[in-house]
C-alpha cells in the first residue's frame, strides 16, 4: 500500500464519518450507505432488493454495524450461508452481538427461525438474507408469511430487514430500497461501486446515488 | 457470643454437635470447633443454661468455652478443662494464667518470649503496648490483643457443598416422552424450590437417564445466564429430548441443577433493549433443532490469514469495543467455493469464466495476490486471487488453488 493510501486509511480511521465531509470537495462528495441505514424504520418491514454486486450486502452490513454500535443485539438469518464475518467486522459490525443462523440453503428453516426470533423480541435488527436464494424459490414464500413477520415486530423497536434479489414483500414492507449498480470503478485495483438506490416510502419514490468503496 | 468445643481427635462429632445449635461453624483445628450462639438465648435462656445443653448434646468429655469473640473462646477451651464462661470485659483476667504456647505465633516470637522469661498470657498482656510494637512489630501487637482476649475476627465458616440432585427409579419403564416430561417437571419443581430457599439459581442442567439393557442417556445443558424458572428449564429439557430422544425405555432418572448466585442486573431507562435470557435460550434451542447446533451462534474471527476462517461462539455484549463505522464493500462468500472454468491470456489474466453460478467475459480484473499458509500442518493452502468483473454477473473474487491447479469463485462483492 502506498504512502498516500496509508495516510488516507489512517485519517479515515481517526475521523470516521467526518472524513468525507472534511476532505472531499462538494463536487466529488457522495452520500454513503450509513446515511441510508439511518433512515430505516423500526417496528416495520424493510426490503432491500437488488441483483448481485449492487451494494445490498454492504447496506445490510451498515445496518448491522449501526445497530450493534448502539449495543443492540442483531440476528442474521442466512439462507444460503454467504455471510462473511471478516468483511462484516471490517465494516464495523460487532460480531459478538450478531446471532448468525446458517440455514444451508433451506428457505423453510430460514423463515421458521426468523419467525421465532421476531416473536422472541428484544433484538434491534432481525435480517433475513435471501440474496442468493434462486428467485423461483423465494417467490414461493407466501405473502401471509411476510404479513405475520411484519405483525410480529409491530409496536416494537426491532428493524426487520429482508434482503432479496427481486421485490418479494411489496404490500407488506413499509420501506423498499431497490439497488442497482451503475458502474464499477477500477483504479488499478477494485476501487468502488457506484450504486443507485430507489427508495419507496409512503407511496413516494426517491432516487439517490451512492458510492461504496473497498 | 461464640462457643468453642475442644476434644482431641473428635472433630466430626464436635462439628455435628455445633451444627445442632448453629449454621455458622468454623473448623478451627483438627480438635477444635467454634460456632456462633447469638440466637440461643431466645431458646435456652442465659449462658449458664446454654452450657449444660451443649454438654449434654456432645456426650463425650470435651472442653467448652463461651466468649464474646472466637479467639478468646478457643484459647479458654484449649487451656481450661470443663466448661468456662468468659463474661465480656473479664477475658484478660480469666485467660491470664494460661501458658503462652497456646497463643501460637511464629517460632521467632516463641523464642523471644522464652528469652524474655514470659510464660503466661497475663505476663505478656501486662507488657507496655508501645514497647511490644517497637520490638515485635505487627505480630506482637496482634498477639498481645489475643492474650488480652480482645480479638474481633469473623468466623471462617465451613461451607457444606450444596448438591441439588433428584433421583427416581421407576417401577415400570417409560418409553414415551410425555410421561417422562411429567416426571421431570416434578423433579425440576422440587429442585427449583430448594434453590429458591438458598437464594440460588441454576446455570447448568445435568440429566442422566438409566435405560433398559444397562444403557444410559446423558444430556448437559449449559445456560447462558443463571435461571430459576422451572417452566423454562423444563422447556429446554423438552427441546433437548425432542432433538435427541433416549434410545430405549427409561428406568431411572437422575437430574441435577448446578447452583450459582442469581444474576443481578439493573435495567436502565435509556439502555437498549436486549432479549430476555430465558426466552432467548428457548428460542435458540428451537432454532438449533432446525438448523443444527453448530450453525447457530455469534461468529468469531480466528487468528489466521486463511480466507473465511471463523468459529462460532456465544452471543455476548461487546463491552468497551469501539469499532469505527466504515462503509465498505462487502463480500458474499460461497460455501463451499464454487468450482469454475477460467480461460486466460498468455500473461495469465482471466478473460472468460464459466461456473454453476453463471459466467461470461471478464470486463476488468486486478491481481494476482498470492497467499498461502498452514504449510506446517496438514491443511496447507496456497491461493492466487483475482478480483474480476464479469459481464452480466457482477464483481467476484476468484482464486486458483495452486495445490490442486483448479479455479474457484470465492464469493461476490456486493
Amino acid at each position: 500500500m502506498g504512502t498516500a493510501a496509508l495516510l488516507r486509511e489512517r485519517l479515515q480511521t481517526t475521523l470516521g464519518s467526518r472524513f468525507e465531509a472534511t476532505f472531499l470537495t462538494r463536487k466529488t462528495a457522495r452520500e454513503t450507505l450509513p446515511s441510508l441505514a439511518g433512515e430505516i424504520p423500526r417496528g416495520a418491514l424493510t426490503e432491500i432488493a437488488g441483483p448481485a454486486s449492487s451494494g445490498r450486502t454492504s447496506l445490510l452490513y451498515s445496518l448491522l454495524a449501526a445497530a450493534s454500535a448502539e449495543q443492540e443485539f442483531c440476528a442474521l438469518l442466512d439462507a444460503e450461508d454467504t455471510f462473511d464475518p471478516e468483511s462484516a467486522a471490517a465494516a464495523g459490525v460487532r460480531l459478538s452481538q450478531v446471532l448468525w443462523v446458517r440455514c444451508g440453503g433451506n428457505v423453510e428453516h430460514t423463515i421458521k427461525a426468523s419467525d421465532l426470533l421476531a416473536q422472541a423480541g428484544g433484538f434491534g435488527l432481525v435480517a433475513i438474507d435471501l440474496g442468493d436464494t434462486p428467485v423461483n424459490i423465494s417467490r414461493r414464500i407466501p405473502l401471509v408469511t411476510w404479513f405475520r413477520l411484519r405483525h410480529a415486530v409491530e409496536n416494537t423497536r426491532t428493524v426487520l430487514a429482508v434482503l432479496t434479489q427481486q421485490v418479494l414483500t411489496h404490500p407488506c414492507s413499509a420501506l423498499k430500497i431497490e439497488l442497482s449498480r451503475n458502474r464499477v470503478l477500477w483504479r488499478g485495483l477494485l476501487d468502488s461501486f457506484e450504486v443507485t438506490a430507489k427508495r419507496s416510502w409512503n407511496h413516494q419514490t426517491q432516487e439517490r446515488r451512492f458510492t461504496v468503496s473497498v | 457470643m461464640f462457643a468453642c468445643l475442644h476434644a482431641p481427635g473428635n472433630l466430626p462429632l464436635l462439628v455435628e454437635c455445633a451444627g445442632y445449635f448453629s449454621p455458622l461453624i468454623e473448623e478451627t483445628s483438627p480438635d477444635t470447633t467454634v460456632f456462633d450462639i447469638r440466637g440461643l438465648r431466645w431458646i435456652y435462656g442465659t449462658l449458664e443454661q446454654i452450657v449444660p445443653e451443649i454438654q449434654r448434646r456432645v456426650g463425650i468429655p470435651a472442653s467448652l468455652a463461651i466468649a464474646s469473640n472466637p479467639d478468646a473462646a478457643v484459647h479458654a477451651a484449649r487451656g481450661i478443662h470443663g466448661a468456662t464462661i468468659l463474661p465480656q470485659g473479664q477475658e484478660a483476667a480469666i485467660l491470664a494464667p494460661l501458658p503462652l504456647y497456646l497463643l501460637g505465633g511464629s517460632s521467632e516470637f516463641a523464642r523471644t518470649m522464652d528469652l524474655w522469661g514470659i510464660y503466661t498470657f497475663g505476663e505478656f498482656a501486662g507488657l507496655p503496648p508501645l514497647g511490644v510494637a517497637a520490638r515485635l512489630g505487627e505480630e506482637g501487637v496482634y498477639m498481645q490483643q489475643l492474650a488480652r482476649g480482645a480479638g474481633n475476627r469473623q468466623l471462617r465458616l465451613c461451607v457444606d457443598p450444596q448438591v441439588f440432585r433428584e433421583e427416581k427409579e421407576l417401577e415400570d419403564p417409560v418409553d414415551l416422552l410425555e410421561p417422562l416430561l411429567f416426571l421431570l417437571s416434578q423433579m425440576i419443581n422440587e429442585l427449583c424450590k430448594r434453590l429458591y430457599i438458598y437464594a440460588l439459581s441454576a446455570n447448568e442442567i445435568r440429566l442422566r437417564l438409566g435405560l433398559e439393557r444397562a444403557l444410559s442417556h446423558t444430556a448437559r445443558l449449559s445456560l447462558p445466564a443463571p435461571m430459576l424458572d422451572s417452566k423454562v428449564l423444563l422447556k429446554l429439557l423438552q427441546l433437548e429430548l425432542n432433538d435427541r430422544p433416549p434410545q430405549a425405555p427409561v428406568e431411572k432418572i437422575r437430574l441435577e441443577l448446578m447452583p450459582v448466585k442469581p444474576r443481578a442486573t439493573q435495567h436502565g431507562l435509556f439502555l437498549p433493549s436486549s432479549p430476555e435470557p430465558e426466552k432467548l435460550e428457548i428460542t435458540l434451542a428451537r432454532i438449533r433443532g432446525l438448523a443444527g447446533a453448530a450453525n447457530v451462534g455469534a461468529a468469531e474471527l480466528m487468528d489466521t490469514h486463511r480466507p473465511g476462517a471463523f468459529r462460532m461462539g456465544p452471543l455476548t455484549t461487546a463491552k468497551g469495543v469501539i469499532l469505527p463505522l466504515r462503509p465498505k464493500l462487502a463480500l458474499r462468500r460461497f460455501r463451499p467455493p464454487c468450482h469454475a472454468q477460467v480461460w486466460r491470456t498468455d500473461h495469465g489474466k482471466p478473460v472468460r469464466i464459466f461456473s454453476s453460478k453463471g459466467g461470461g467475459r471478464v470486463v476488468a480484473c486486478a491481481g494476482p495476490w498470492r497467499t498461502s499458509g498452514d504449510w506446517w500442518t496438514g491443511e496447507v493452502w496456497c491461493h492466487q486471487e483475482w478480483d474480476v468483473e464479469i459481464q452480466g454477473m457482477g464483481v467476484s473474487r476468484i482464486y486458483q488453488d495452486d495445490l490442486q491447479g483448479q479455479w474457484f469463485i470465492e464469493g461476490s462483492y456486493d
